[in-house]
């Protein structure tokens, strides 16, 4: 049962609002839509106003005698399924507005707020108005040490003027000004906020003679500090499963020449390996998901970035909604991503969006690997050389074509089970791939 | 205290003014016999004759310049434009005569005339029944443009711009002539002008703005106060020449300024207020001055939908006000 509205209906032009003369209806009572609930007198008519849904009268917000906006709310009505207002919303929610120094002292109300929002966009925070550099420098108060309550991080006039008034003004030469802030941040600088982390730091090596020193910049410095920041946020778990991929080989290699005839382009393991992880993904949303912090999102579209090499760099281009696309669409967009990569054409709308990250490691003769997680997602996968095997099979001995898929997991997000039962999804599609089977278009 | 809307602000002004000076007349376009085309001088005719309520041919250079004369001899008349759109022939009147004979003379003449005039769209009137036309005059000295926005503001501020003995460019918006109602005292009272007047106390961010776009601001006061946004607004009251303590002190306030008018945006009052405040509020500002205006097209569009679009309500001043908050 869901709670609806009924507000005063627009009764003719110019009408700005309506006088109840009557009630028709009491709380209790059920009503079709259309039924009339009340009669209204305006300056230009006396009318009926019609119930816009049907269900049960819960409250009579307006009095009989009470004018009312064309537009305000005259009572609420209890409807089937989900209303629009829900419960909280008519009784008060004044949070907010509650004073805000609890009995604690200082140190605690300024712990919550700090905890309540752990990663947001703090762009601004750096932007100071000419109010707040000015009571900044009259009150002697290090910006450094203020939460921003403005959009995008920036510290307002208000929270400055918030800490004047508490008397608790963070200066900079003062070591951390509380204790709740002292255990947090031992002898760090107290300044850096907990993304910090990801400045590479510089350990101290010195170059020696006929040693080559590479300025680390652009793209490298970049990597740099998303594997830092991957590596030191998210806890990570590791597994692998070896695939008999037998049959794969067979239908590609019975396919790839007239391939590549027709479309002009190669058709790649790779290309069938990403199909099948889209698949599972499809199954396994959980790991199609983003930590957030307070919460796990999980992701609808099933944009797969690749990992694409080309001397120093590492891009991470996105095939868009992979779970639409067949095998040769799939081949096609690996294709084109990698020929951007490789001319350094590809545009940042390129790389946005990505979900889960599969990585050809096995291009380069790998056969086992731990990836490190494209933050924020759950998870990578890496894709291990083809190797032929001597495997046992229904207790016969044969030479089989394996390949191991190693899946490196946010630990936070995602537990060994469902990880495990996504991985078996990946090997049973694939070896469940062949001529017989499987469709490259 | 009796509840009274507007335009009955406007007629008990007019009235109350004619009983206790004779010098007080009123002239206009069917301002006598039909009192008025929005009823603003209603009664007016009966009770004090043709000879002070004055039913003038449409010609608003004579209206004004008829009256500038009278003024000059010591008349205090009180002329009315139809609508504020068709003062344009008495410009040259009211500039290069009203405005400027007190300076002329060196002090030997002067000219207490007070012109009335209906502005503001919303009504659905569209190119001539619309416009604001307060910039047009807001940069004469001699001049003052006092455009009220409550029942008791137009009754006392009327009044002392009838009693000031310089011209005084009175517009009332003709929406809110029946639109606002408000609680206005029986006895005589004036109210200053060139005074701005706070019109809600608040600590988050500052409307300042003026005439029927004041409660606009309020209504969406209200609706923001609901989600602890705490608005200051001012209502300038007099447009020029402008109250600078006042909008100083209010800009200091918050140090976060949203600027309303429904006139169009580049060269209007809102941007005088704006120079003012860049000129003395640097270190208070929280945030840059922003501006809600009417789009820079012409007029009022005569399409309804258009109309909405050029017009200003609650809604829009509310976004912008929480964008404001939200800086």
């Amino acid at each position: 049962m869901g709670l609806e509205k009924i507000n005063m209906p627009q009764l003719g032009e110019s009408v700005t609002e309506g006088t109840i003369s009557t009630w028709l209806v009491q709380p209790g009572d059920s009503v079709n839509k259309y039924d009339p609930i009340a009669e209204v007198m305006t300056d230009k008519v006396n009318a009926e106003v019609p119930s816009s849904f049907t269900g049960t009268i819960k409250e009579l917000v307006a009095q009989e005698g009470d004018t009312i906006e064309v537009g305000d709310l005259m009572c609420h009505i209890e409807v089937e399924g989900a209303g629009s207002v829900s419960e909280e919303e008519s009784a008060p929610q004044k949070e907010e507005k509650a004073p805000a120094e609890p009995s604690g002292g200082k140190a605690d109300a300024k712990e919550p707020k700090k905890e309540s929002k752990p990663k947001k966009d703090e762009g601004n925070k750096k932007r100071y108005s000419p109010a707040v550099m000015t009571l900044a420098q009259e009150h002697d108060i290090d910006l450094n040490q203020v939460d921003g309550s403005g959009r995008g991080g920036r510290i307002t006039r208000k929270d400055i003027e918030k800490i004047i008034e508490s008397g608790d003004i963070p200066t900079s030469d003062e070591a951390p000004a509380n204790e709740a802030e002292a255990q947090k941040q031992a002898p760090a600088a107290p300044s850096e906020a907990p993304a910090a982390p990801a400045q590479p730091s510089a350990p101290n090596v010195q170059a020696g003679e006929g040693d080559v020193e590479i300025p680390v910049t652009g793209v490298r410095k970049a990597i740099a500090s998303n594997m830092v920041k991957s590596t030191t946020e998210i806890p990570h778990a590791w597994m692998m499963v070896e695939v008999d991929v037998t049959n794969l080989v067979e239908l590609r290699n019975a396919k790839k020449n007239k391939f590549k005839q027709q479309e002009g382009y190669s058709l790649t393991y790779f290309a069938f390996f990403v199909k099948a992880v889209a698949q599972a993904l499809k199954e396994y949303p959980e790991l199609n998901s983003m930590w957030a912090g307070d919460k796990i999102i999980q992701k609808k579209a099933i944009n797969l970035n690749i990992a694409v090499a080309k001397d120093d760099q590492l891009f991470v281009p996105v095939i868009r909604d992979a779970d639409e696309k067949s095998i040769k669409g799939i081949a096609k967009d690996i294709t084109e991503l990698a020929g951007k990569a490789r001319q350094g054409k590809l545009t940042s709308k390129d790389m946005e969006g990505g979900t889960f990250t599969v990585n050809n490691t096995g291009s380069f003769g790998s056969v086992q690997s731990m990836g490190v997680i494209n933050h924020p997602q759950a998870a990578i996968l890496q894709v291990e050389s083809i190797v032929k095997k001597p495997v046992f099979q229904n207790g016969m001995f044969g030479a089989r074509d394996m390949v191991n898929l190693c899946l490196s997991l946010d630990h936070r997000v995602l537990d060994g089970l469902v990880a495990g039962n996504f991985l078996a999804r990946v090997k049973e599609i694939l070896e469940k791939m062949s001529e017989d089977h499987t469709s490259i278009y | 205290m009796p509840v009274i809307s507007y335009i009955q602000a406007v007629t008990q002004a007019l009235k109350e003014e004619m009983q206790r000076d004779e010098k007080v007349f009123v002239l206009g376009e069917d301002v006598g016999k039909r009192g008025g085309v929005f009823r603003a001088t209603d009664g007016l005719y009966d009770e004090f004759g043709e000879d002070r309520v004055l039913d003038t041919p449409l010609a608003e250079s004579a209206i004004a310049g008829v009256g500038i004369g009278a003024a000059m001899y010591g008349m205090r008349p009180v002329a009315e434009m139809q609508f504020a759109d068709f003062i344009m022939p008495a410009v040259n009147q009211i500039i290069s005569e009203a405005a400027k004979i007190r300076y002329r003379s060196n002090n030997d003449w002067q000219a207490p005339i007070t012109i009335r005039a209906p502005y503001g769209g919303g009504v659905h009137g569209a190119l001539y029944h619309s416009q604001s036309v307060e910039a047009v005059f807001a940069n004469q000295p001699g001049l003052k443009i006092v455009m009220p926005s409550t029942p008791y503001d137009v009754k006392g501020l009327l009044k002392a711009s009838i009693r000031d003995n310089d011209p005084v460019l009175f517009f009332e918006h003709k929406r809110a002539y029946r639109l606002i109602k408000g609680e206005v005292p029986e006895e005589d009272y004036t109210l200053p002008i060139g005074k701005a007047d706070v019109k809600r106390e608040g600590s988050d961010i500052t409307v300042i703005t003026y005439g029927l776009c004041v409660h606009f601001a309020l209504q969406a006061a209200e609706k923001l106060a609901e989600e602890g946004i705490d608005a200051h607004i001012l209502d300038l009251r007099t447009v020029y020449p402008l109250d600078k303590e006042g909008i100083i002190e209010a800009a200091s306030k918050t140090g976060k300024v949203l600027l309303v008018t429904e006139d169009n945006k580049e060269g209007g009052i809102i941007s005088e207020v704006s120079a003012i405040i860049s000129e003395n509020c640097l270190f208070d500002l929280d945030a840059p001055v922003q501006r809600l205006a009417g789009p820079d097209v012409p007029s009022m569009p005569y399409a309804p939908t258009m109309e909405k679009h050029f017009m200003m309500n609650p809604d829009k001043v509310e976004k912008a006000m929480r964008d404001l908050a939200e800086f």
